[in-house]
Formats: structure tokens, sequence, C-alpha cells
């Protein structure tokens, strides 16, 4: 057993957080509203600012987006350990950068995938030459995914898109969407679905806004008027989507924002310290209460980390480690608010607010930490029936 | 012993649910909640003709002539449908105070004005420190000429942009104890060197930032004795902070009604998610929570309003229906999922009130410093 680093994962986390320091346009991690573990205020939502892009293309141009995948696709061919250490490092700064394609899209490329599939969007996702959205959620398939509607039909070359999909993140400032569609109505729920990737500029595709309840601007309702869909853009094999997503969607689970809970815990100390509240047990009590949490969780953090180096993909561990965080991400709203008092309640746009209103913000964004990329809920179901083999509810 | 309302009381509940559900649909309380002002004009008279703004007046005063628990059983009914507005800084936290502080010449003067929706008034309170204790009252009243001169800044002054009278807490001694130091003075909003900030909050609720400079004010306007100012203060408090309770256990209870509704329309995975053992547990927490904030709430209300010491029942009841409304509003937003995430839906409406109530005159931990001081520790 040994919890350091090695040599080179020591260097490279020196070697990225430099480069955070330097590179990050300045007081970009005071200014930026990023709740740890919401999915409401991830900047690059929050449209996209030429410094935000200038950074992301940066990190690019490092082979900082693809780290782990290999050099052939434009990857970095690093390991795991170092790709969460640059996670950490980057969510500590509230940093923006990655998203649907390199998280989500590329890996599941990598994995299911056919060469030609590879070669296609691989490098193009490295370079931050695309961006894409998570076409998943539908006004009745939340939790229940497989209940999926949105139908894909086969004509000649092409799929033809009929439905909507909902909570879409991010779908207004990306170029694709990751999608699941049905492509047979008449097999059993979860063998009748294909991930596609579809042109967020072809005909028949409008999007709406929703406006959620921190005041941004983060999803959407997006409906799909027979748009047609090369059938080459079908990833991996057609109906077997289902278990691609389910695969994603534990990478999805691991892209926690663990350095912006260290952050803005030592934050809120200072603030505390500042505020003459440091001898006040209560607040004490709290605060030490989250720290240890905060130290939980980063267990679970470079533990899976340690998995994927090994091989092994982490599920179980996802889903617990997913739920650990999303109720990290509300005790650290809700304790803070609470420490704060009333300065906690200042929205931004106040003077008076402490720490740009985050506390605020963070607050109502905890939510969607609780609700979004499999609830609570979900992922308890998952932990007790894949985890410890009791029914499925 | 008896825990159910009286005839008259439930009649008040049922005629407030049915008024505010027609009158003040949540279409109009989320374009209050994004309105500078904050409050319906027309709906305000339409309560003062109901005779709410008078409640707890004596007829004498053009008040109803109604007790303490009458108005905390009226103000769930408003905490359950949202209603925006200065209702609770006017009736409450001004008409309360001058009821059982004002002189006679005050009460004639001010409380017939209340009751007829006329008068809007708003509390001074907390400063930036955010505190609730004398210490912290840093604002000061210097005689000067027969009249006062008030210089200070107050923060997280609820509704003081359209209060027609600010209810200021000013300091007007250094005493030994700082306590004994303060006045309650009632200023007029719009005397010369009064500014008011409206404040941008979680709540939406319209708390302002208020500077006093050189504001004159004539020692006519002292409310409850010079250097009296505190112990109205502490009067008043026990009394806002279990009206609050009353209007946190009704929006608590709507969270519940609206999630459990929800949960039983809901399907997925081919049934109602409410048939579901995880939404199931949900459910039954919250109605723990919400009866539970109801029970202590109804006795602490119950005590103050007889006059009975009620320093202990008031912090229990603000302990837990404080913290109960946001667990219950955190729960409701659990089972609605991404669709409560929208500005479109009702639920944070209540989630947002429930930490605002929480905050408001000293959360729960605060409260709980007091029960713990209340059993002699």
């Amino acid at each position: 057993m040994d919890f350091r680093f090695s040599k080179q994962e020591q260097a490279f986390y020196e070697e990225v957080d430099e480069f955070l320091t330097k590179e990050l346009p300045e007081r970009w991690s005071e200014e930026c509203l990023y709740w740890p573990g919401g999915y409401g205020t991830i900047p690059d939502f929050e449209g996209l600012s030429p410094e935000a892009e200038q950074f992301r293309h940066k990190l690019a141009d490092r082979g900082w987006l693809a780290l782990t995948w290999p050099k052939e696709y434009g990857g970095g061919g690093r390991s795991h350990m170092e790709q969460a250490i640059f996670q950490e490092r980057l969510s500590y700064y509230r940093a923006p950068g990655p998203g649907v394609a390199t998280l989500i899209a590329g890996p599941t490329i990598l994995q299911f995938g056919s060469e030609e599939t590879k070669r296609e969007w691989l490098p193009r996702i490295a370079k931050a030459e695309v961006r894409f959205w998570l076409a998943y959620s539908e006004p009745n398939a939340g939790s229940d995914l497989a209940a999926i509607q949105t139908s894909a039909v086969e004509d000649g070359e092409y799929l033809i898109v009929n439905g909507q999909k909902s909570w879409s993140s991010g779908a207004h400032v990306s170029d694709y969407a990751w999608m699941l569609v049905r492509t047979n109505p008449s097999a059993p729920a979860h063998k009748g679905i294909s991930l596609v990737i579809l042109d967020n500029r072809s005909p028949g595709i409008s999007i709406r806004p929703l406006i959620n309840i921190c005041g941004f601007h983060s999803f959407n309702e997006v409906f799909f008027d027979n748009v047609r869909v090369p059938k080459r853009n079908i990833v991996g094999q057609r109906d077997r989507g289902w278990y691609y997503a389910m695969a994603a969607l534990d990478y999805e689970r691991l892209v926690v924002p663990i350095g912006n809970f260290k952050r803005t815990l030592e934050e809120l100390v200072q603030w505390v310290k500042k505020e003459g509240l440091s001898q006040d047990i209560l607040v004490k009590d709290r605060l030490a209460e989250l720290a240890i949490e905060i130290q939980i969780a980063y267990m679970f953090f470079w533990q899976t980390a340690c998995m994927l180096d090994k091989g092994l993909l982490p599920n179980i561990e996802a889903s617990v480690f997913k739920l650990v965080a999303a109720e990290l991400s509300r005790k650290l709203a809700h304790t803070a608010v609470t420490v704060m008092g009333h300065h906690g309640e200042l929205h931004p746009d106040v003077q008076w607010a402490p720490f740009r209103g985050r506390a605020c913000i963070g607050y109502l964004d905890c939510i969607s930490a609780l609700v979004g990329a499999g609830s609570s809920e979900i992922q308890r179901n998952i932990i007790a029936a894949r985890g410890l083999g009791l029914p499925w509810a | 012993m008896d825990f159910g309302l009286s005839e008259e009381q439930e009649l008040l509940k049922n005629s407030a649910r049915d008024f505010l559900q027609k009158e003040c649909p949540k279409q109009l309380v989320r374009q209050l909640d994004e309105s500078k002002d904050g409050y319906s004009p027309e709906l305000w008279r339409k309560m003062a003709e109901l005779g709410w703004m008078g409640l707890p007046f004596p007829e004498k005063y053009g008040g109803g002539g109604g007790s303490f628990m009458d108005l905390a059983i009226l103000l769930e009914a408003m905490g359950y449908n949202i209603v925006p507005g200065p209702f609770y800084s006017t009736v409450v936290l001004g008409g309360l105070a001058i009821l059982s502080a004002g002189s006679e010449e005050q009460k004639k003067e001010l409380l017939p004005k209340v009751s007829s929706g006329n008068l809007r008034l708003a509390l001074a309170l907390t400063e930036p420190s955010a505190r609730y204790e004398a210490a912290y009252i840093e604002t000061a009243a210097k005689a000067h000429n027969g009249n006062y001169v008030i210089n200070g800044a107050k923060l997280f002054v609820l509704d003081a942009h359209i209060a027609d009278f600010l209810l200021c807490v000013a300091r007007t001694r250094a005493a030994d104890k700082p306590e004994n130091g303060i006045t309650v003075f009632l200023v007029d909003s719009k005397s010369p060197g009064v500014k008011c900030t409206l404040l941008k909050t979680l709540a939406r609720d319209k708390q302002c930032e208020v500077i006093f400079d050189n504001v004159v004010v004539p020692k006519e306007n002292i409310l409850g004795g010079l250097n009296r100012g505190w112990q109205v203060i502490q009067d008043l408090l026990q009394k806002a902070t279990v009206a609050k309770c009353a209007e946190m256990v009704g929006g608590a209870q709507a969270a519940l009604d609206m999630a459990v509704a929800y949960a039983k329309e809901r399907v997925q995975f081919n049934r109602p998610i409410g048939s579901f053992q995880a939404i199931q547990h949900y459910c039954a927490n919250m109605v723990s929570d919400v009866d539970g904030s109801r029970f202590v709430t109804y006795k602490a209300a119950w005590r103050v309003s007889e006059g009975l010491p009620a320093t202990f029942d008031v912090a229990v009841a603000k302990a837990w229906t404080g913290a109960a409304y946001c667990r219950v509003t955190l729960l409701g937003h659990q089972i609605f999922g991404a669709v409560g995430f929208t500005m479109d839906h009702d639920m944070h409406l209540y989630y947002r009130r429930a930490k605002a109530g929480d905050i408001l005159f000293g959360d729960s931990a605060f409260q709980r410093a007091i029960v713990a001081r209340e059993l002699g520790l």
C-alpha cells in the first residue's frame, strides 16, 4: 500500500498546477460560479467566452483533453491516475475544458467504435474542434432511460429521426448530439436502442432554452422533426446503444470536480476566520464534518483511477462515488449558507455577497447534483441490485 | 388537551386557502418574485378588505380583534400558497411591535392605517454583522434640539423599499450592558437621508440595505421608551419567530402535497414512481417532518397567544421547523427530478423560502443554543 504519487505523477501534478496558475484568465477561479457537483453552472454552458475557448484550445494543444487515449488517435497515452490528477487540479481552479465530447463520447468511441468512427472523430475531439451534448433524457424517460421514444427510421443511407429530448445540457452551445434513439420499436426496450452522432445544424432541429433555478441557461428542450442522420454516424453496432450508454454513464459518474469541493471549503474556512467565527463550536463542528467527508470523497476518486489503470471498469464504485459526491455537494451548499447566515442568501449581483454569492447559487445548483446523471435513488438502486445482488425495484 | 382548531379558525384557514388559490396563482408569485416591488397593490387591497391586515389588532384600532393564534393560522395558509408582499413586515414585524410597545397616540394613529391596508412597515434591525444580539447594534441616534439624528447602515431589511415607516433599532447610549442603550424609532421612510437599496437574494424576497445619513426623527417617534428598545425587540422577535414558523409549516405542507401528487402520477419503469420504496420513504419522512413542525409551532403559538412564557417552546419550534422545511423541500426536489430544476416549476419557490425562513431571526443551530440554555446548560 502506498498513498503517495509516483515521481512522474508528482511532476505532472506540478506541471498542471503551474500551467493553470499561468494560463487561466485572471481571477477566473474567484469569479466563476461553478458549484462542485452541480450541472447548472458548468462554465462551458454559460455562453462561450472567448477567453474560455482560448484556454480550452491551450489544453487541447498539450493533448490534455485526451490524456489516456492512444497517441495514434490524438491522445496523450497517459495513465488514468494522471488523468485524475489533471481533473483534480482543473476542478480546483474551476477551469473550463473537458466536456461530453472528451469525457463520454471519446472513451465510448475508443471502446466500442469502428476503426472508421475512431479515425473520424477522436482526433477532432482531442483537438477541441467539436462539442457534443448528451441527448439521452426525454420527457418520459428520465430515471427510466430505456423508455426513450425518439425514433430513428431507416431511409437508404440515412436514419430519419423524430422526437424530443429534454434537460439537454449545453445543446445550445454544441456542434453534435451524442444521442440515444429507438431503432427497433418491436424489440424489448433495452435491445432496440442505438447510439448516433447527430449534427446540430441538421434541418428539422429546434432548440428551446430551459432556464434552471439558478437563473442560468444550462439546459434545453430539443425537438427533432424528420432530421436526417447518415447511417455511418451510428456508433458501434445498431441496436446495441443501450449497453454502450450504460458503460459510458459510468465514465460520466466519475467526472466529479473533486478539487472544487476542496477549494470551496477552503474559501468558507477563510470567511469564517475573517468574520471572527472560528471559535464558534457549531461552526467548527460543521466545517470539520465537511473536511472529513471531502477526504472520503477524495479516496473514492483516487481509488477509481487506480482501478482503471488496472484495466477494471468501475461500476458500483462509480455509483457510490456519484452518490457520495452529490450528497457532499448538497451538504457543502447547505452548510455554507447556514454558516454564513444572511450573507449566504446574497446573490452574486449583490456587492455584500461573500465569494461572489457562490453559496447562494450553490444552494440552488446542488439540486442538479442530486438528480442529474442518475439521481441518488438510481445510484442506490444500482448499488443494491448490482452491488448487493438485491432484486431490481 | 386539544390540538384542534376552533370552527372560526377552520373557516379562516379554508377561506384564506380558497381566496389565495384564486387570487394569488403561482404565475403571479413568480412574476412578483421577479419584479422590483415584489407585491401586488390589487391583491394587497383585497387582503385588507378581507380584514387580514387588521386580524390581530383590537377593534378600537380598526382591527378584527383576533388572537395571535388566529394570525398564525392565517400565516400558515399564506405560507401554503406563498404570498409575496409586505404582510409579514407590516402586520407582524411592524404592527405587533406597535400594538405591544406603542403609546396610545401611536396606536391610534398607525394601527387603523395598517388595518385598512394603507400603511406599510418594515423592521430595520440587522446590520452588516447580521447578528441578532444587542451588542451588534451600531447604528446610533443622538439627541439634538429636541429631535434625534440617526446615522448607520442596516442590512437584510425586509420590504424597506416599499415601507412608509421603518422601525429603526438604534443605539442611544453606551451602557454597561449593550441591551440597555437601545431605542426603537419610527422613521418616516421619506425623511431626507434615508437611502434604500434592494438586495438580490436567494428567496427573491425583498431585503434591502438601508443607509441612515443624518436622518432627523422627532422624539415623539420613539417606540416603547428611550433606552428600552431591546425589550421591545425581544418581545417582538418571539412573536415574529413563531409567526415565521407558522408560515413555514404551511409551505412544508404544500411541498409535501405537491410531491405526493406527482409521485402518484409520474410513471417510470411502467409504474408510478410512488410505488418505489425509495420514494415512499421520502414521503414518509416528509410527513413526519411536516406534522412534527406543525405540532411544535402550534404549541409555541398558543403559549404566545395566551401570554405564557414561551422562550423554550419558540426556540424548539424554530429549531425544528426551519430545518424540517429545508429537508422537506429538498426531498420534494428529489421526487420531481429534473423538471423541478426549472424556473417554470413551483418547487424551487418553496425550497428558496425554506432556507430564508430557517435563517431569519436565528437558524436551527442558534435556536438549539437557546434550547440548551433553557435546559440549564
